[in-house]
């Protein structure tokens, strides 16, 4: 009997570990974040067609010529790609090349964006389905790939880009060459 | 069904014009081929919606759960099998966007916990009654 006494503390054991769990699983900062699965992977082929006056569409044939470039997923309708607008102009002005895929957007508003809040594109296709969004397992808007020369993901920003995130992309970029 | 196909022509009628396509409408319309669309349905119920993250796509209202159903009833309509469409699903998002855990090494032990418990409290209880 005396070498079953410690069986006699196993439930308490089992109690504490059920604690130590969910007290775990509370005090973590939750993280409801979807990112892409398709980082590492080759952009799916797509052809939008363009939706910015005088601006041409975009394919997935512009991200293969070598160089690598930012595709920014964003919409006129949507409040933090204004906050991200300086943050995407800094980039342009440090000499990245950015494209974007407007998610269910029109001519028109798309035009009053760019005018109010600058236009760091080089390229913008319509995507008036999300259908390109949804290829590429972007969740939201807006959302920034970086993309390397030969149309491989190589990272995903989820969300607005912040100043403090600009050196972490500017060092994507570099490491994409 | 004649009064779905008329609300969702109003619909489709009352949105810009650079939305009116067929794609707007799979979103909200079942597929005409009532086999295919207990299939579509039954995919539907089990992809998780990435904005509003308890719901399955065939619960929410989001914007962006209406482009994944008319992405899953589109490709049903083409001939896709579901597990297929999931698969492109899961490729996109992660295993986090299907509500069905396939039996593999990583879900193992989800699987096979309640068993190993109720085996270890069939365990227990026959020693408790066995000292009565």
């Amino acid at each position: 009997m005396t070498n079953r006494r410690w069986l006699m503390w196993l439930p308490l054991c089992a109690f504490g570990v059920v604690v130590a769990v969910v007290a775990w699983g509370l005090w973590r900062p939750a993280d409801r974040t979807v990112r892409s699965a398709m980082v590492g992977k080759p952009l799916p082929d797509f052809t939008l067609a363009p939706i910015a006056p005088g601006k041409p569409g975009l394919s997935s044939a512009d991200f293969r010529r070598g160089q690598p470039r930012l595709l920014n997923v964003f919409a006129s309708w949507c409040v933090p790609c204004i906050a991200e607008a300086p943050q995407l102009m800094t980039l342009k002005a440090a000499g990245v090349p950015i494209d974007a895929i407007a998610i269910k957007d029109t001519p028109q508003d798309i035009g009053n964006f760019l005018h109010r809040n600058g236009d760091p594109y080089a390229r913008i296709g319509s995507d008036v389905h999300s259908r390109v969004q949804l290829a590429l397992g972007s969740s939201g808007v807006p959302e920034t790939f970086v993309v390397d020369g030969r149309g491989i993901i190589v990272a995903q920003h989820v969300g607005d880009i912040r100043a403090d995130d600009v050196p972490g992309i500017l060092r994507a970029l570099a490491d994409a060459k | 069904m004649t009064r779905a196909a008329a609300v969702a022509l109003a619909l489709v009628a009352a949105t810009p014009a650079a939305a009116q396509t067929a794609n707007a409408a799979l979103a909200y319309t079942q597929l005409p081929d009532a086999d295919q669309e207990r299939r579509a349905r039954a995919l539907m119920e089990t992809l998780r919606c990435i904005v509003c993250q308890g719901q399955s796509i065939a619960d929410s209202d989001a914007d962006m759960a209406g482009e994944m159903r008319a992405v899953v009833r589109q490709r049903i309509a083409a001939g896709q099998t579901p597990r297929q469409i999931r698969d492109w699903m899961i490729a996109r998002y992660g295993r986090y966007i299907s509500y069905d855990p396939p039996l593999d090494a990583a879900t193992i032990p989800l699987w096979i916990a309640p068993l190993l418990l109720l085996l270890a409290g069939i365990w227990l209880a026959r020693g408790s009654f066995r000292r009565r």
